[in-house]
């Protein structure tokens, strides 16, 4: 049975794991940049999903049907709608920043008070979705029907995640090529590295955490998109909860503070929990995940990759 | 921009094509019915709230409505507290002579949540009686106080059939159980499929995990020997599609909730698995065919309710007031309430006189002939079978 | 580096340092009590809270909408809780994110011990499950420290998180743990009232709400007694500089799972409360938001204040209650309230109070005269965080503790 299915377990594992990764990332640059575990992340993440939702069905598209469009019309809207939700995800994620941490960060809170304004976020977020759309998930929107396009060892190959993978791979090597080779990005860098001197030498702090807010709201609402594409019934008010901690999980296993590490967290997160199910049955899913979760940080605390983003703080 | 702008027409005439096609679709369904035993209409002595417009109780006389209303499954709750109120609007506006306040108390919907708004309601001596709790875990957790208050409570939803066994005077269930659905739906799966093996799935749910034991109890282990699990919010189900693929039943038999069968048909479907599928009443609303998009279409729906479409005066009054179609439960909740306003018209003016009076009914309602065993169960419970057709839910067959 | 230096924040408030500086004369004052006199005044507050159900004032009761004394009985769970974490957290300062894992093996351990749905088939009276829990959830604090306090700041807190999803997710898959089905009929503590009626039952949460306050004030003493000790002594240092502690011969990672398994133990010990109280345990309630609701009451009421915490637990049960009426909205009013609490009060509701602890009275009243009080205000850990709020230090999310919270 596992070995039957080791291959399509590594391809789906794959497609989720780049979805983990995506919004590991957010958690990844925020807490390099400010030391600070961002737990409204997920909330970001399900604005991005309801941002997806809304352009779908502005769009014109109708809940429980299968729409029936040329390939490039579906592409052109799915751009679009991923567009949407990127911007919704970042714009929401700098105005998280300003109303629930900017505040505390002037008043010189203990870094604990973020969490909790964090987690108080995070209700206002969820709620405002409840009593605006009900605790029912959205009704199905699907544009693209996942179909196999070619086999891996005999394991099918759908559409669905020869996008996915493969948009995640590019949204990556966007993000790390920005924080890497831009000057905004040698800024975020720098921040992240050693904030008090990176202020002397003239790089805006404010600016740079805004950035890093934008910037992992951004890649947040990206994963939306894709996350929609592979399971319509996403759109919930608590629809990111459960995804939100594994993203979190992801992160620290890669390496907390440390881009490459949010990818490699997350696409290990997502084959290992694949296989993990496969062997144990469905419930384990998650078990195995926070299984591996914690053996990793027993033998490796600074997870797979160490800290890179910020200094080695150990 | 101009891509995008003919993008957005294009999406404008599909869907437009859409609705035109779904209308289409609406119209075959409806002549693909022919073959389907028709929805019982309404009972000519079917008890309704109004009553006969004499009744007599003292002002501020209310009932309560105990049961989740908002955070997870609300919507579940909502509908049952919507028909209740439905119910005593109707009654009060029939009877000018009992003006019955309804009280409603958001339970939560957990154990340790309920403990407190039910306890507020106990403590209210003007409610007689309670419509609820919705959910087995929850009215597990309540029960000893409502018994000891000795304050009737009909549920109209919660299946778990543990719930009567505990000895308790005041609680009554107004559905079958699910050892009493279990079984018939295996019995149905039976001679429908002939089935060499079926696959069992369930959730973490008290109902699920009932639900499930009960199917494949009656199945035998032989055919049952595919059991599949999932959780509660799970959305992904790789490794239950591996397991029905693996297994290659005749039939899959979920035991859950509609918001994950949802998903799990459709991705049964992507994976090729062309299997019929089996839900129980948790699975039979709107939302399941919508979420499932296509997927569902074909779908089973065994249920220990009576078809709705039939009732339309209570269908439409339901819509009228609240612009959404009743859900599973709202008819069960309609005839609970029902049956204590019409205690209460006549007469039964305190906790003690109520629970007698439920306790010793005998009637027709919208759904069911309601007369109590002693424990609180039915003396007869309906079992329907549902198909989805097309995008919407029809009635399949009576089975027991 | 007092409350009186320019503010240049415009958003801080105006009303603010007066209010502040009220508070600080007030604590001023209470500190310059001597210990008998602080019992004295006390004992009044005690009894005012211990009489809240009977009184029931109006404004403050969340009835209609739900049973006061049902709401008292878990806030005062949830300050016990709040009590058992700000051991780890702020004593030792260790981030906790899975106390809810402790809570519900607690809660667990009374209802496989006293159910009859419990496939053991024992009926152990309440009585004698709070030490076996209590014992189990020290051990398994000791097994989950072990390891894992070794790692320091997020990373603890991360693995403990995983801990916590870990002990519910196990109740869901291991099937003698019965998942949602839960366990029914969990024993209670027995006593009647003279009149012959059970003190301790599901509909009337007024005997229990009296046994958690006791109970609370029991631990309340001990950990204070804990605190002046060498124990207290060797968590404080860990928090503040654990390097610094360790080179100075404190056994750092000894002390540090000592306070993991204390902090354990009072979360099992609210556990069987909680559980003997509803009746019925099953794997609701156990999750991550759960766990984080009980970090926001140590945060909220002041990390290491054993009174703060008291009082950010009880805001934090009490406010969806109050706002039962309104299930609509009630949510969203919490988050809003935990946002506003939080900006307005960073360092906590009563922030922490810092001093020395052995002899600390003694020593102050030496050094600065009779009556000057414990800690003069300009060393105190909240004033100082108060002083610096001024953004003078770019590295501003540090937090207290120099070296930015338990790192």
């Amino acid at each position: 049975m596992f070995l039957d299915r080791f291959w399509a377990n590594t391809i789906n594992g794959l497609s989720y794991g780049s979805i983990y990764a995506l919004v590991a990332l957010g958690y990844t640059l925020v807490y390099g940049v400010l030391q600070l575990i961002n737990f409204a992340h997920s909330e970001i993440f399900v604005i991005g999903v309801f941002g997806v939702y809304f352009t779908f069905l502005a769009l014109g598209f109708v809940p429980g049907a299968t729409p029936n469009i040329p390939i490039g019309g579906i592409i052109a809207d799915l751009v679009l709608a991923g567009a949407v939700g990127m911007i919704l995800a970042g714009v929401a994620a700098v105005l998280l920043e300003r109303v629930a941490y900017r505040p505390l960060r002037r008043r010189n809170a203990p870094r604990l008070a973020f969490l909790i304004t964090a987690i108080g976020a995070s209700f206002v977020i969820q709620q405002i979705f409840r009593i605006f759309r009900g605790s029912n998930p959205e009704g199905t929107i699907r544009l693209l029907q996942p179909d196999p396009v070619f086999r891996i060892f005999g394991a099918p190959v759908t559409n669905l995640q020869i996008i996915i993978i493969l948009a995640s791979f590019a949204m990556f090597f966007a993000a790390d090529g920005f924080v890497n080779r831009t000057r905004l990005g040698r800024g975020v860098r720098a921040v992240a590295q050693d904030p008090a001197t990176a202020t002397l030498m003239g790089v805006n702090r404010e600016r740079v955490i805004m950035i890093t807010f934008l910037l992992g709201g951004l890649l947040a609402g990206a994963a939306a998109l894709f996350y929609l594409m592979t399971i319509p019934q996403g759109a919930v008010f608590n629809g990111g909860f459960l995804l939100g901690i594994k993203a979190f999980a992801a992160a620290v296993l890669g390496g907390i503070g440390n881009l490459r590490g949010a990818l490699l967290g997350g696409l290990i997160l997502g084959i290992v929990e694949n296989y993990g199910q496969s062997l144990f049955g469905g419930d384990w899913r998650d078990v195995v995940a926070f299984v591996l979760l914690v053996g990793v940080l027993m033998f490796r605390p600074t997870g797979i990759l160490g800290e890179s983003l910020g200094k080695a703080r150990v | 921009m101009v891509r995008r702008r003919l993008a957005a027409a294009g999406a404008l005439v599909a869907a437009a094509a859409l609705v035109l096609s779904g209308c289409a679709n609406q119209g075959g369904g409806g002549a693909a019915q022919t073959s389907q035993a028709p929805a019982p209409a309404q009972p000519n002595n079917a008890a309704l709230p109004a009553g006969n417009g004499q009744g007599k109780c003292a002002p501020g006389t209310s009932i309560a409505y105990v049961g989740t209303l908002a955070g997870q499954n609300a919507a579940l709750g909502q509908a049952i507290a919507n028909a209740t109120e439905l119910a005593v609007n109707q009654h009060n506006q029939a009877n000018p002579g009992c003006q019955v306040t309804l009280v409603k108390a958001d339970s939560g919907g957990t154990p340790d949540t309920a403990v407190g708004p039910t306890q507020a309601v106990i403590n209210n001596p003007a409610v007689l009686g309670i419509v609820g709790l919705p959910f087995s875990g929850e009215s597990k957790a309540v029960g000893p106080s409502l018994n000891a208050a000795g304050l009737v409570n009909i549920t109209p939803s919660a299946t778990n059939p543990g719930l009567t066994g505990n000895g308790w005077t005041n609680f009554f269930r107004g559905l079958g159980n699910d050892a009493v659905q279990g079984p018939a739906a295996a019995k149905w799966m039976k001679t429908k499929f002939n089935p060499q093996s079926i696959c069992v799935i369930k959730d973490d749910s008290d109902y699920g995990i009932g639900l499930a034991n009960a199917v494949t109890q009656a199945l035998g282990p032989q055919v049952a020997a595919c059991q599949g699990n999932v959780k509660t919010n799970q959305k992904e189900f790789s490794a239950t599609v591996g397991q029905v693929q693996q297994a290659n039943p005749q039939a899959i038999f979920y035991a859950g909730y509609y918001t994950e069968a949802a998903p799990l048909v459709q991705q049964l479907r992507d994976a090729g698995v062309q299997a019929p599928f089996v839900g129980p009443d948790g699975v039979k609303d709107e939302q399941f065919v919508v979420n499932a998009a296509g997927s569902a279409n074909g779908a089973y729906l065994t249920c220990p309710c009576v078809p709705q479409e039939g009732f339309t005066a209570f269908t439409q009054a339901y819509q009228q007031a609240y612009g959404v179609a009743p859900q599973t439960y709202s008819a069960e909740a309609y005839d609970s309430a029902t049956i204590l306003l019409s205690g209460i018209d006549k007469g039964a003016n305190s906790r003690p006189a109520l629970l007698n009076y439920v306790k010793t009914y005998n009637g027709q309602g919208l759904t069911k002939k309601f007369q109590w065993q002693p424990n609180g169960e039915l003396s007869e419970t309906p079992v329907y079978v549902y198909r989805v057709d097309g995008d919407k839910i029809v009635t399949d067959s009576p089975i027991s | 580096m007092t409350t009186t230096q320019p503010r240049t924040d415009p958003s801080s408030g105006t009303s603010g340092p007066t209010l502040r500086e009220r508070w600080a004369e007030g604590s001023r004052w209470w500190n310059a009590r001597s210990r008998p006199q602080q019992w004295g005044l006390l004992v009044p507050v005690v009894v005012l809270i211990y009489f809240l159900p009977v009184i029931n004032p109006p404004i403050i009761t969340t009835e209609p909408a739900t049973d006061f004394s049902i709401a008292l009985f878990n806030a005062s769970v949830f300050a016990l809780i709040a009590i058992g974490l700000n051991v780890v957290i702020g004593q030792a300062g260790l981030l906790d994110l899975g106390y809810v894992g402790f809570f519900a093996i607690g809660a667990y351990t009374a209802a496989v011990l006293s159910s009859p749905d419990s496939e053991l088939g024992v009926r152990f009276p309440w009585l004698v499950i709070v030490p076996i829990a209590m014992v189990i959830t020290m051990i398994s604090g000791v097994i989950l420290g072990t390891p894992t306090l070794r790692l320091r700041g997020d990373y603890l807190a991360i693995v403990t998180l995983g801990f916590g999803e870990l002990v519910r997710l196990l109740a869901d898959n291991i099937d003698p743990l019965r998942g949602n089905r839960g366990f029914q009929n969990i024993a209670r503590p027995g006593g009647t009232y003279p009149d012959g009626t059970p003190i301790f039952t599901q509909n009337d949460a007024q005997g229990f709400y009296w046994l958690s306050v006791t109970i609370i004030v029991i631990v309340l003493l001990f950990m204070g007694n804990l605190e002046r000790s060498r124990v207290g002594r060797a968590w404080i240092a860990v928090r503040e500089d654990e390097d610094a502690a360790e080179l100075t011969g404190v056994p750092t990672y000894r002390f540090k799972i000592w306070a993991f398994a204390i902090g354990a133990a009072v979360g099992g010990l609210s556990g069987t409360l909680f559980a003997a109280q509803v009746g019925f345990v099953n794997n609701q309630r156990f999750d991550v938001t759960t766990s984080i609701l009980y970090l926001a009451a140590v945060v909220l009421g002041g990390q290491g204040n054993k009174v703060g915490v008291i009082v950010g637990a009880f805001l934090v049960s009490y406010i969806p209650d109050r706002f039962q009426f309104e299930p609509e909205y009630r949510f969203l009013i919490f988050g809003l309230a935990l946002i506003i609490l939080m900006i307005f009060r960073p360092q906590g509701l009563l922030g922490m109070r810092q001093h020395l602890l052995t002899y600390g009275r003694e020593a102050y009243q030496r050094l600065f005269g009779a009556g000057t009080g414990v800690a003069p205000t300009g060393l105190t850990a909240s004033s100082r965080g108060r002083g610096d709020a001024v953004e003078t230090t770019p590295d501003d999310h540090a937090g207290t503790s120099p070296r930015g919270g338990g790192e």
